[in-house]
C-alpha cells in the first residue's frame, strides 16, 4: 500500500486510468480544468489519448466516437458544460453506447440535471456522489464498471472541494467481477460480410429495406433495459445512529460527510438525530429514506442548493414524516459553492433548530389537549 | 469488346416474357439493398453509391466506419453493409475524430448535408479540419433542408427558391450563402478538398476520382480530406425532375464552383 498525498482531481485521472479509461475529452472550465490537465498528463503515457476539444459539444462529440469503438472513455465538465452536452447524451444513451461523464459541479444545484437530466427521450443515467478523494477513487472506478456492464452513461457528480482537496489515498485498480464482450463495439471489420454494425439511438438493427427504422419496437426494448438496469443495481447508501432518530438528516457529496460529522457530535452529547447519505442519486435509496422516516418525526435535508434532492426524499417519504429543507445556496463571490454555510456547527445549529422546533411542537399539542 | 464479356444474346425475332431490364447486378458491395425512400431525381444515392465504391476499389470496406449526420441521407444508415455510427444533426466529425483517434486503423468518414455541417455544426467540420485530422468528411450539398421540405439552408444561393424564402433568397433579409470548401482551403491543416456534383455521368465520374482521392490521403495518414459533392434535389427546389441537372449547373454550381480547391497530398 502506497498513500500519497493527492489532489482529488489527480485522484480521479488516477482511478480513470486505473478502471481503463483510454480516450478522455473536454474543455477547461473550473473546477473541472485539473481533470482535464492530469488527463492530458497521464494517458498518452497509458496509450491513451486526451482531446483538448474546442468546446463541450465537441468533447462530447470525441468521447461517444471513441466510446463507439468500445475503447473505455470519459468526458465531463461542470453543470453549464454539461448543460452542452445533454442533447449529445441523450443520444449516446439511446444508442446503448457506455460513458463516464464528471459533473465536478460549482455547488449542488445540478442535482436535477445529474439525476433527471436535460436532455430528450425516456433516459437515464446512473449517478455516482462521492463525500471525499478516497471515496471518488472507488465509485470513479465503479462508474466504469457500470457502464459497461449496462452499456450506458454513468455520471460521477462532484464538486469544488473534492476537486481542490488534498487527501492522502492508495490508487489501486479495483475488480468488480467479470463484464460481457464488447461485440457491439465498432472497428469496420463487419463491414462487407452482410452483417455490419449500427449503433444508432434510432435502432441497433439495420432493416435492410426501404422502411427506415422501427423506432416503437427499438424505444420500447430501451425503455425494458434501462428498466432492468435499475432494478439489477441496488442504491448505494450509507446510514448512522438511525436506531432511535427522532429526526434524520439526509444529505449527499460533500455536505453529506460535514453532516455525517455533525450528526456523529450530536449522538454524542445525546441528542436523537441519525443521517442517511445517498452515495448513488440514481437510483435513489428510496426503501432506506422510506423505512428510516416510518420511524422519525422529522426528516431534514441539508444541500448546497435551493433544494432538488428534496423531491426524491418526499417520493421516498410519501407522508410519513414532515419534510424540512435545512440547506440553501452557499456562495461566495466565485460562485464555486464554497461558502460559510458548508460548516459543521451551522449544520449542527439547523438540525438543533428542527429538534426544538419538535418540542415546542409536543409541548403546543399538550396545551391544545388542555384547553 | 472482348468474346468475353459480349454477354447473352437477347433473342429478338419475338417479343420477351419479361422485360430484361438487369443485364448485370450493379448494387455495390457495401449497399445491401437498392432500394430507397428518397424522391425521383434525387442526387443523394448517387453521391452514396459513388463513395460506398470508392471505398470498395480502396478495399477499404473491412476498415470503414461511416458517421451519418441527419438528413434525407440518413435513410442509408439503415441499409449499408458497412459500419455505421449515427450521430446527431452536425456533430459527425467529432465521433470521426474519436473514432479516428482511438482505432487509427479504421478509416473514418462522415456523411452529412449543408444543412447538417453548414448550418448546425459548421465549427465541428472547421475544427477538425484544423487540427488535420485524419478523417474525410463528405458533404451532399443540395442547398436545401430535403428532409423538411425545402428550406434555406446556409449554402442556398441568391435567388433560390425555398419554403421560407418564397420569392428567392435576398441578400439583404436572408445574407449570402457560404462557400463551405473555400473556407475549409484556408485551413493549413486540410490537405485535399474538392467540390464534385453528380448532375451529368462526367461529374459522376469526376465526383468518384476526387472521392477516392480524398480517402486516399486518410490511407495514407497526411491528415484532412472533403469532397463537398452537388446533388440534385427537384422536390425542395420545387421544379420538374428532369430539369434539376441543368438548376444545379446553372444555379448552385454558379456559386459553388466544381473543381479541385487543394491538393497538397505528398
Amino acid at each position: 500500500m502506497t498513500r500519497t498525498l493527492m489532489e482529488g482531481s489527480e485522484a480521479i485521472a488516477e482511478a480513470m486510468v486505473a478502471a481503463g479509461c483510454r480516450f478522455f475529452a473536454g474543455y477547461p472550465m473550473t473546477p473541472f480544468t485539473e481533470v482535464l490537465e492530469h488527463m492530458a498528463k497521464k494517458l498518452p503515457a497509458h496509450g491513451g489519448v486526451c482531446m483538448n476539444a474546442e468546446s463541450e459539444l465537441e468533447a462530447v462529440g470525441m468521447a461517444w466516437g471513441a466510446a463507439a469503438t468500445g475503447t473505455p472513455a470519459a468526458t465531463g465538465s461542470v453543470g453549464q458544460g454539461l448543460s452542452l452536452m445533454q442533447e449529445s447524451l441523450s443520444e449516446i444513451t439511446l444508442a446503448r453506447i457506455p460513458l463516464v461523464v464528471l459533473n465536478m459541479s460549482r455547488g449542488q444545484s445540478d442535482y436535477y440535471q445529474a439525476t433527471r437530466g436535460g436532455g430528450h427521450g425516456d433516459y437515464r443515467h446512473l449517478v455516482l456522489a462521492p463525500m471525499d478523494v478516497p471515496e471518488a477513487v472507488e465509485l470513479v472506478q465503479l462508474a466504469f464498471h457500470w457502464s459497461e456492464k449496462w452499456r450506458n452513461p454513468v455520471l460521477v457528480f462532484g464538486d469544488y472541494y473534492l476537486a481542490h482537496t488534498y487527501q492522502s489515498v492508495d490508487v489501486v485498480p479495483i475488480d468488480f467481477g467479470p463484464l460481457p464482450a464488447r461485440s457491439w463495439a465498432l472497428d469496420g471489420s463487419t463491414g462487407g460480410t452482410g452483417q455490419a454494425k449500427l449503433l444508432s439511438p434510432l435502432g441497433d438493427v439495420k432493416q435492410r429495406d426501404d422502411v427506415g427504422y422501427d423506432l416503437e419496437d427499438y424505444y420500447l426494448r430501451r425503455a425494458a433495459e434501462t428498466a432492468a438496469m435499475v432494478d439489477g443495481e441496488p442504491a448505494l447508501v450509507e446510514t448512522g445512529f438511525l436506531e432511535g432518530a427522532e429526526v434524520v438528516v439526509v444529505a449527499h457529496g460533500t455536505p453529506g460527510k460535514y453532516v455525517r460529522f455533525a450528526v456523529q457530535a450530536m449522538r454524542a452529547d445525546g441528542l436523537p438525530v441519525g443521517f442517511v447519505r445517498p452515495i448513488s442519486l440514481f437510483p435513489f435509496p428510496t426503501e432506506v429514506v422510506a423505512a428510516a422516516s416510518a420511524r422519525a418525526r422529522a426528516v431534514v435535508v441539508y444541500e448546497n442548493s435551493m433544494g432538488q434532492m428534496i423531491d426524491d426524499v418526499r417520493l421516498a417519504v410519501l407522508g410519513r414524516a414532515p419534510v424540512h429543507f435545512i440547506g440553501g445556496l452557499t456562495l461566495d463571490k466565485s460562485g464555486f459553492g464554497i461558502g460559510p454555510d458548508n460548516d459543521v456547527l451551522v449544520i449542527r445549529s439547523r438540525i438543533e433548530a428542527v429538534l426544538q422546533g419538535l418540542s415546542s411542537d409536543a409541548l403546543g399539542s399538550v396545551e391544545g389537549a388542555n384547553a | 469488346m472482348t468474346a468475353e464479356n459480349r454477354g447473352t444474346v437477347v433473342p429478338t425475332e419475338q417479343p420477351p416474357e419479361e422485360p430484361v431490364s438487369l443485364v448485370d447486378d450493379f448494387t455495390p458491395a457495401l449497399i445491401d439493398v437498392g432500394a430507397h425512400p428518397l424522391c425521383p431525381g434525387c442526387g443523394e444515392p448517387v453521391a452514396m453509391r459513388s463513395i460506398l465504391e470508392a471505398v470498395a476499389d480502396l478495399d477499404a470496406i473491412q476498415r470503414a466506419i461511416a458517421v451519418f449526420g441527419i438528413g434525407c441521407y440518413t435513410a442509408f444508415s439503415n441499409n449499408l453493409d458497412c459500419e455505421v455510427l449515427q450521430a446527431l444533426h452536425g456533430r459527425a466529425p467529432s465521433l470521426a475524430t474519436g473514432i479516428k483517434r482511438a482505432k487509427p486503423d479504421a478509416v473514418a468518414f462522415t456523411i452529412q448535408g449543408d444543412g447538417d455541417m453548414v448550418n448546425e455544426g459548421l465549427q465541428e467540420v472547421i475544427h477538425a479540419a484544423a487540427r488535420g485530422e485524419n478523417i474525410t468528411c463528405f458533404m451532399l450539398n443540395n442547398g436545401v433542408f430535403g428532409e423538411t421540405g425545402g428550406h434555406l439552408t446556409a449554402t442556398t444561393v441568391l435567388g433560390q427558391r425555398t419554403k421560407n424564402t418564397l420569392e428567392g433568397r435576398n441578400a439583404k433579409d436572408h445574407g449570402y450563402p457560404i462557400r463551405l470548401s473555400n473556407l475549409l482551403a484556408e485551413l493549413d491543416g486540410a490537405t485535399y478538398v474538392a467540390r464534385a456534383a453528380v448532375n451529368s455521368a462526367g461529374n459522376v465520374a469526376k465526383a468518384k476520382r476526387m472521392i477516392k482521392r480524398a480517402l486516399d490521403v486518410q490511407l495514407r495518414g497526411e491528415g484532412f480530406s472533403f469532397v463537398e459533392i452537388l446533388t440534385m434535389c427537384p422536390t425542395g427546389w420545387f421544379i420538374e425532375t428532369q430539369e434539376a441537372p441543368g438548376y444545379l449547373t446553372d444555379n448552385l454550381a454558379a456559386v459553388h464552383a466544381i473543381g479541385v480547391v487543394k491538393d497538397q497530398r505528398a
